[in-house]
């Protein structure tokens, strides 16, 4: 097989008479670090979350890992190796820092007893350490609740799931959007960290800096359709938003919106 | 973020961020509210509320009124379990005292004897194939018949997407309906001697505790009980996460309709006799104990042991009023007053601990 980790043809999704995304195709190689960018409704959390089997798509197909996938939900695509962060945090708040991690794939022992099976609290903490000190994030004390936490630490939470269960492929949508400065840069640390392991990402941003200092690849949507694939080498900030605002369309998407 | 990381990965432990359990505070608002009881006693009584003051028996407590407070809260607390994980899920659940009657007067005519002094049972419901039948059979019933009213509840709310108030307020009705169509309102009696064993003496509060016990390890080494915080916490991230949360909620009311039935099993065979208004107003008394035990009616928060303490305050104040020749008309103004402030409290320490962090 290929060293695509992942790839796209003719991904599309309509909501109704809406087309949120429009043929897209896109490939993601492995160990690489992708931005995704474009304005609100240009397609992209849609995209993500036809990958991540949030929805199901329209049309066209998905090749993960070598195989074409059909994920009949989240867990699915967590399963075969896609961890999402989420734009909204998907973090119970009154559940501790393993118990998130853990969350719909816990740790347990008695399994004969069914719903009912007991929880390896031991192992579930032992592996959330490792996974907390393999990304570099820190948080004063892992029992403490979700709800008295701020929200870069919540975000750092979100993000060591990735590491705590060996992913082939990182998906985050904004995953600084609602942080301070410091903690936009706990994250960004985070996520040079990821691509020094070799981890795949797709990050999905409207900032520009970020994306430049962070990714190998820029791909932009609009209105629902991919208009733009740059390496960071050959663009730059005014070329992008050029692409994002309309300006320009890539020559090989001629046509597309 | 940073004032706390110093540490590496989770590795430091902040004594200052260690959360005190909500619990203890129940707790201490249980020996405040028997303190209050002690000091009005004697100063009112001249007795002690829970102290054996009596120089004819040789113990410490007044084992007779200690046994009161935890008998007369028993069997509704059996069905304040089942509603804590209900509320624990952001949930509600109202129909539990008319699936109390219902399940009554379903459960006790399979529990009824042939003869009653050498003449035929003159309220027998069924006809002599149903009489005389082994107490496990009137035990079965009531817990199925409980049961499916619970899960009924669980597929309004699950599937059907109706909210709890309303899914178990029909509930609530239909069952209540359900008790006065049954017998069209005639009381049930006579139970077979080995069914009135099950609510004799102390065996409530027996079951009552052991459930406790049951309930408590499930809510908090079980996947189960994970699942049912994580959905109340936060149902889009449990969704998210992978957890069936229809399927689990089905459960949750499921368990809950099955302990109301429990409840009602043990309560016809304490009183001997079913009649249709059994149960009335026992989902606000279970719901009352959760809340004062620190439940949170927003869901996520809370625990069986809280759960157990809130029964034991309602038992204790119950008690107390009547120690203190109070009418019954005193006890329930201060339980509302005592149901409003425990939320109150909550609300208020939780904006507190927000600002905090």
């Amino acid at each position: 097989m290929s060293d695509n980790i992942l790839q796209t043809t003719d991904l599309t999704k309509h909501y109704g008479g809406v087309h949120a995304l429009e043929g897209a195709d896109f490939t993601l190689q492995r160990g690489e670090h992708v931005a995704i960018m474009g304005d609100n409704g240009a397609g992209k959390s849609t995209f993500v979350r036809q990958i991540t089997g949030v929805e199901q798509r329209t049309r066209g197909t998905v090749v993960f890992d070598g195989e074409e996938v059909n994920f009949a939900g989240p867990l699915d695509a967590r399963e075969a190796g896609i961890e999402t962060v989420f734009q909204t945090l998907a973090l119970a708040d009154d559940l501790n820092v393993p118990d998130n991690l853990f969350l719909g794939r816990e740790k347990t022992m008695w399994d004969f007893l069914g719903p009912f099976r007991r929880l390896d609290y031991k192992a579930m903490r032992d592996d959330t350490l490792a996974g907390l000190v393999k990304t570099g994030v820190k948080i004063p004390n892992i029992k403490n609740t979700i709800r008295n936490m701020s929200g870069g630490q919540r975000q750092c939470v979100a993000i060591a799931r990735t590491a705590t269960f060996a992913s082939k492929l990182t998906i985050m949508d904004e995953p600084t959007a609602a942080l301070g400065v410091q903690e936009t840069e706990q994250v960004e640390n985070i996520i040079r960290t990821l691509k020094e392991q070799g981890e795949s990402l797709i990050l999905v941003s409207h900032n520009m800096r970020q994306v430049f200092d962070l990714v190998d690849r820029i791909v932009v949507f609009r209105r629902g359709r991919i208009v733009a694939n740059l390496n960071k080498e050959d663009t730059d900030g005014q070329d992008v938003v050029a692409y994002i605002t309309g300006a320009k369309t890539g020559a090989e998407y001629a046509g597309a919106a | 973020m940073s004032e706390n990381s110093d540490g590496v990965g989770g590795l430091t432990f902040d004594k200052s961020k260690r959360h005190w359990p909500n619990e203890l505070n129940v707790f201490a608002a249980l020996i405040l509210i028997v303190v209050i009881f002690e000091i009005l006693g004697a100063i009112y009584v001249g007795q002690s509320l829970l102290f054996d003051t009596n120089d004819r028996f040789d113990s410490i407590f007044n084992e007779a009124r200690l046994r009161i407070i935890i008998i007369q809260v028993a069997i509704v607390g059996i069905i304040a379990i089942g509603v804590t994980q209900v509320i624990i899920t952001a949930g509600i659940d109202l129909s539990s005292g008319s699936v109390v009657g219902a399940t009554a007067m379903i459960a006790m005519s399979f529990a009824q004897v042939a003869m009653v002094n050498g003449a035929d049972n003159p309220k027998a419901i069924f006809g002599p194939a149903f009489l005389d039948l082994p107490w496990l059979v009137p035990v079965i019933v009531g817990l199925a018949v409980g049961m499916l009213a619970g899960v009924v509840n669980g597929l309004l709310v699950a599937y059907a997407r109706i909210p709890p108030f309303i899914a178990t307020l029909g509930m609530m009705l239909f069952a209540r309906g359900v008790a006065q169509w049954w017998s069209s309102g005639n009381p049930i009696s006579f139970p077979t001697e080995a069914y009135a064993k099950i609510g004799a003496g102390m065996m409530p509060v027996i079951i009552f505790l052991s459930l406790a016990v049951i309930f408590h390890l499930i809510m908090n080494y079980t996947v189960y009980g994970k699942h049912t915080y994580a959905i109340g916490s936060n149902e889009a991230a449990a969704r998210m996460s992978g957890i069936n949360v229809p399927r689990h909620l089905l459960w949750v009311y499921g368990i809950a309709g099955m302990l109301s039935g429990l409840s009602a099993v043990i309560l016809t065979s304490k009183n001997l006799t079913a009649q249709s208004g059994m149960g009335l107003s026992y989902e606000l008394d279970a719901i009352a104990m959760a809340v004062i035990g620190g439940v949170s009616l927003f869901g996520g928060r809370g625990s069986i042991i809280g759960t157990v303490i809130g029964a034991l305050i309602i038992g204790v104040i119950t008690s107390g009023f009547t120690f203190l020749k109070l009418g019954a008309f005193y006890q329930e103004m201060a339980l509302g007053g005592i149901i409003v402030g425990a939320v109150a409290l909550d609300q208020w320490q939780q904006s507190r601990a927000a600002r905090k962090a």
